[in-house]
């Protein structure tokens, strides 16, 4: 298998063609939005009855408090994960994450390893660098499991194959599983159940992520509904969870407060099937359990995230989904568009910390701005202002506040930066402003039919025949 | 320099402001004090939209209730942990019952025969959450990780008054911050997957049935 | 977003009006509206006729240098501490929300804030301070309507608009599917992303149509073109209006003579 390698080859900067060609294609503009009608139904109701808006103050401030006391955090993490029983690597980026995850594979004298759900690993590329080094990786999670069957990458962070109706998939499992074609959901699930139980009775190694990372008690938390993530954690002899180093949380507390605006943010569930505490490998007389667990802590550009007052509200983010759910942008275009392993809003204010605002410059651009995933964002990230604020960057448009993120400036291009110090000059010369709009209304008539790009699917708006300035005058006088 | 020193000093040697640290007000997360009634009325209707079933019993009832699912189900061997409780009652009841398999080995000694030809599985409970329909499970050497995972039925016996109104009251009473099992859980329903299509499934890798009984 | 909690002056003798680059030229009727409808409160209007834009066009764009420099000259045509009106919530959440952020490390920073805190998008200025009472002399029609984005969420005014309907007898407020997703406008948006703009109103225009309603109205004149234009081009049967012409026309004698 080689999903990863396609994933590799796509350039994040064909934002265009992906999105006209998702556009052009009714069974995926028909796949997401029927989707995301419904998670954002399902949201709807499972806050009802709370205060939502007190509940994501409450969330922001966890993750800030945590965010402020993040080093302190890491430090006490480790020693208590240590002190459970769980090794604790630490990662600089996605390569040295990977030689890590290999490293503990090939000690153990590993082949085989079955995965849990994890955006970390898709960040690092995990799979395809386990393939290289003759590793054998399966994905657990239905969605994923799907996805890496058709040799793709998911396009919802939270729900993987979102973008596939149940014919593709049962077109999918037939060619690859030889599963019998069918409709019948009961059916193809039972299909990939048997499949995989095999695969979990046989891996020598399981990989999860981590939902939370709990440092007083040096606690593991995992989110999910279907029970491969407590099979992954729990039947192979050896546990590897990966994370992000913002993960931490101080106390189990926080931690509550987080799962209660996670997973209602997510599905709209007031609670997923399965939350699972991990605080160590099997222990003592305990009969079953790993032997083995690891944490590998990964920054691959947090730290430096970390450095900046505005950015750093980024690294709140506990990954629901819900931005995406909510973006009009991301619910006609889907997630492949992006080309990023995180699409969607988040993935435009993260992937260019990733990537580089040269590879993504296209990311932030693509927004209306209209906020919808701000506003239902459970740790209110101030989305829309990191999107002008990436925007600002990818431009160097802003000399008072010199550019930081990587790539920056990529999108400057001498003719929009004199159209706009144009505008500027008529906009700050309020003669030359009034001189300008009234000589446009008096030859309206003048006024082209065709307006480039709005007037691809609009009529030109007509220009006035006297401006609001004029008309404010004329009544004066 | 290490990956992890590199990591803390990049953090410590933060370049911007001091960092905000609003406070925490948890108060958004309250719920009403619920009289044991309420409790099991929230949590019932918590739970059973996610297809978990629930049974009130009394006393030692519970194995005339367990009998009788069982049966209707035709399970013919259930795995049941090692510890006193509820093997005892088991043992000593004459109810009709499925085989009995004790967890009382590590899993790689008979892990086919545990995937392959269990039944159900019978786990206690260290006391359920209300507002979310939660069962809180809290494995050990005695009732192992599995027993409520591998078999396609889940049993498990819920103490009324084990039943807390919300996750954060369960972990204040019973100091979980004063230490962690290995793996603790919480489990509300059973397994399913809305992966293919937004449609719901059940048994995707775990249990398609998990059935409560409600002791009283 | 609209986190802080609003004080709403008293009902002041005197506005400071400012219009907007695009009711400027496309839609002064609306405008026109605005200044009549205050009047008609007993408030007089004051239009500085050295307005120009807001600056929010460059500032989403990201060309911050180009968006201070015209926003600076605005800071300066409110000399007295009078409110200042808008209609419209995306240029009041730009002078509301974002000028304080846009001058902040400057020597205009207090300037920009104390301008901000007068800020008031006009249709939550007639109910909340006016408390505007209409009298509808119109005949029975439905409308549906769109609420910005902007004025929807950076400024919270999701309830103002269908309030200010409400008290119009003749008029039926039906609401669309989806209202509270954006129209595809955005600015520069609807031309640097074309396809996903189009998408995007396309779907708007069709969920307006299917409520019934043969006219919409809406708090931004960005929303007005993309949604009005988009339905003339595709000869939808759906005509646009801002709500403040709408709310004009429909309480006045004076037979819209803004024009």
């Amino acid at each position: 298998m080689n999903e990863q390698k396609a994933s590799d080859t796509v350039d994040v900067r064909e934002f265009h063609p992906r999105a006209r060609a998702a556009l052009a294609d009714p069974q995926i503009r028909q796949n997401f939005r029927s989707a995301m009608d419904g998670l954002m139904g399902k949201r709807r109701t499972a806050f009802e009855g709370w205060d939502l808006e007190a509940l994501r103050t409450l969330g922001a401030s966890v993750r800030q408090n945590a965010l402020a006391h993040l080093p302190d955090l890491l430090e006490q993490l480790e020693a208590r994960l240590t002190a459970n029983g769980i090794r604790v690597h630490w990662a600089l980026d996605g390569d040295e994450a990977c030689r890590i995850v290999t490293d503990i594979c090939r000690a153990r004298d590993a082949h085989s390893v079955i995965k849990g759900k994890s955006m970390v690993s898709e960040e690092m590329h995990l799979n395809h660098h386990l393939e290289q080094h003759g590793i054998d990786a399966l994905e657990s999670d239905l969605g994923e499991y799907l996805v890496q069957l058709a040799g793709e990458t998911p396009s919802h962070i939270i729900m993987p194959a979102i973008h596939k109706n149940t014919g593709e998939i049962s077109e999918l499992m037939h060619d690859r599983t030889g599963t019998e074609r069918s409709t019948d959901v009961e059916y193809l699930t039972a299909s990939a159940r048997q499949q995989l139980r095999e695969k979990f009775m046989n891996a020598d190694v399981g990989i999860s992520g981590v939902n939370f990372a709990v440092a007083e008690t040096g606690t593991l938390c995992l989110v999910e509904n279907e029970g491969n993530g407590r099979m992954t954690t729990t039947v192979p002899p050896c546990h590897i969870a990966v994370t992000g180093i913002e993960k931490v949380v101080p106390t189990l507390a926080d931690m509550s407060a987080l799962l209660a605006l996670l997973t209602r943010s997510a599905t709209g569930q007031h609670i997923t099937t399965y939350f699972n505490m991990i605080s160590g490998p099997r222990r003592g007389e305990e009969l079953d359990g790993p032997e083995e667990v690891h944490v590998v802590l990964v920054d691959n550009g947090r730290s430096g995230i970390y450095q900046d007052d505005e950015l750093i509200d980024t690294l709140r983010c506990i990954r629901c989904g819900a931005c995406m759910n909510h973006c009009p942008v991301y619910t006609r275009v889907g997630g492949h568009a992006y080309g990023t392993t995180y699409p969607g809003p988040i993935g435009k204010i993260l992937m260019p910390h990733l990537i580089g605002l040269d590879e993504g410059r296209h990311l932030p651009s693509a927004s209306s701005l209209c906020g919808a995933c701000g506003e239902v964002c459970p740790v209110k990230i101030p989305i829309p202002d990191l999107l002008v604020r990436l925007r600002r960057e990818s431009v160097d448009g802003d000399r008072l506040h010199p550019s930081v993120v990587r790539g920056h400036g990529a999108k400057r291009s001498t003719a929009e930066a004199l159209a706009w110090k144009t505008w500027q000059w008529v906009h700050a010369h309020p003669a030359a402003y009034r001189l300008g709009t009234a000589a446009a209304s008096h030859l309206r008539a003048l006024q082209p039919d065709r307006l480039g790009a709005w007037t691809q699917y609009r009529s030109a708006p007509k220009l006035a025949a006297r401006t609001l300035h004029q008309q404010v005058k004329d009544r004066r006088s | 320099m290490s990956a992890r020193d590199t990591i803390l000093q990049r953090l410590r040697n933060r370049t911007g402001d001091q960092l905000p640290t609003p406070e925490r007000d948890f108060t958004a997360m309250e719920r009403p004090d619920w009289s044991t009634g309420d409790k099991l009325a929230r949590f019932r209707s918590a739970m059973e939209p996610v297809h978990g079933e629930i049974h009130n019993c009394r006393g030692g009832d519970w194995v005339a209730t367990l009998s009788g699912l069982l049966s209707d189900r035709r399970v013919s061997r259930m795995l049941v942990g090692s510890g006193a409780e509820p093997l005892a009652t088991l043992r000593a009841s004459t109810q009709e019952l499925p085989d009995i398999l004790v967890y009382d080995e590590p899993v790689e000694n008979w892990q086919q025969h545990l995937f392959n030809d269990v039944d159900a599985g019978l786990t206690t409970t260290r006391g359920g959450i209300a507002e979310t329909g939660s069962l809180i499970l809290w494995p050990t050497a005695e009732e192992p990780r599995l027993t409520s995972l591998v078999p396609p039925i889940h049993v498990a016996l819920l103490k009324a008054s084990e039943l807390f109104g919300t996750l954060r009251e369960a972990m204040a009473a019973q100091q979980w911050s004063h230490g962690m099992p290995t793996n603790a859980l919480l489990v509300s329903g059973p397994s399913k997957t809305a992966d293919i299509e937004q449609t719901l499934a059940y048994g995707v890798h775990g249990p398609r049935e998990l059935i409560v009984l409600v002791v009283e | 977003m609209a986190d802080t909690l609003k004080l709403y002056p008293t009902r002041p003798d005197k506005v400071y009006f400012y219009g907007t680059c695009l009711v400027d030229l496309f839609y002064p009727e609306a405008g026109m509206a605005g200044i009549r409808l205050l009047e008609r409160e007993g408030i007089e209007v004051i239009f500085p006729q050295e307005q120009t834009c807001c600056g929010q066009p460059a500032y989403t764009s990201g060309y911050h240098d180009e968006a201070r420099a015209v926003a600076r000259r605005q800071l300066s045509l409110f000399p007295q501490d009078y409110p200042i009106v808008v209609p419209s919530g995306s240029c009041g959440g730009m002078m509301r929300q974002h000028y304080p952020q846009l001058f902040r490390d400057t020597d205009d920073q207090e300037r920009a804030i104390g301008v901000a805190d007068r800020v008031w998008e006009l249709t939550d200025f007639l109910l909340n301070v006016c408390h505007i009472r209409l009298q509808d002399l119109g005949k029975p029609v439905t409308v549906a309507m769109h609420t910005s984005c902007s004025a929807r969420r950076e400024l919270g005014l999701g309830g103002t608009g269908p309030a200010l309907l409400s008290q119009l007898d003749n008029v039926t407020l039906v609401e669309q599917a989806r209202a509270e997703e954006c129209c595809g406008f955005g600015g520069t948006f609807a031309v640097r992303h074309p396809e996903i703009s189009g998408a995007m109103v396309s779907e708007k225009v069709s969920t307006l149509t299917d409520t019934g309603a043969r006219e919409f109205v809406t708090t931004d004149c960005g929303c007005l073109m993309n949604i009005a234009g988009y339905a003339e081009k595709q000869d939808a049967p759906l005509e646009g209006q801002h709500i403040l012409s709408f709310l004009w026309d429909r309480t006045s004698h004076d037979e819209g003579g803004s024009q």
